[in-house]
């Protein structure tokens, strides 16, 4: 059973300056929802962007601790224009 | 992974021009988000995709996450490249951008 803090936590260490938020989302510690904003995605393609956020989490993974882990991943400028604010 | 099986899983990516590897079949998946993307790719209009159940074969489970650096299931090759998990296959279809690149050719 994973914290959702501590998946926040590792995402938000491998990308500094990283606006992360992450949901369990059927309560049951394994499957969770992460919308991730950061510099770093800039000029990457998505999969370059989700395979930034999956590095840090990629032990719990393997294991099956984290069974799923839904993802949206903006740069600050994408997350502004869908609207988003801090 | 050694040398004898990335190659299995070339050939199997580069074999056909839609490569799907999911748990289960497209007619019985065994996992929502293998679901989620079976139904992704019929909604963009492909009808013509190579389905591989990894549930059948554990060593191409695991090999396929080397493969792509991509640590999770299902997974979408097209014209032999990585094209995304579930997530990502979604936003495309919600952009337009996933029909043009799965339709049958020509």
């Amino acid at each position: 059973m994973l914290d959702p803090r501590d998946i926040e936590r590792r995402i938000a260490a491998a990308l500094p300056g990283a606006e992360v938020e992450v949901v369990d989302t059927t309560g049951t510690g394994d499957h969770f929802s992460a919308r991730v904003v950061s510099p770093a995605f800039e000029g990457k393609t998505m999969v370059e962007q989700h395979q930034m956020v999956y590095a840090p989490l990629r032990d719990q993974i393997a294991s099956g601790a984290l069974h799923a882990l839904a993802l949206k991943t903006y740069t600050p400028e994408q997350w502004a224009r869908v609207g988003g604010s801090k | 992974m050694n040398e004898e099986l990335r190659k299995r899983i070339d050939e199997m990516v580069k074999g056909h021009r839609v490569v799907l590897f999911m748990k289960g079949s497209p007619f019985m998946p065994m996992c929502g988000f293998s679901a989620s993307i079976v139904d992704t790719l019929k909604a963009a209009g492909a009808t013509d995709v190579a389905a591989y159940d990894v549930l059948k074969d554990p060593e191409i489970r695991q090999g396929i996450k080397e493969y792509a650096n991509w640590p999770t299931i299902p997974q979408l090759y097209v014209d032999g490249k990585f094209i995304g998990g579930c997530d990502i296959v979604r936003e495309m279809h919600e952009r337009g951008e996933l029909a043009p690149l799965v339709a049958p050719a020509k």
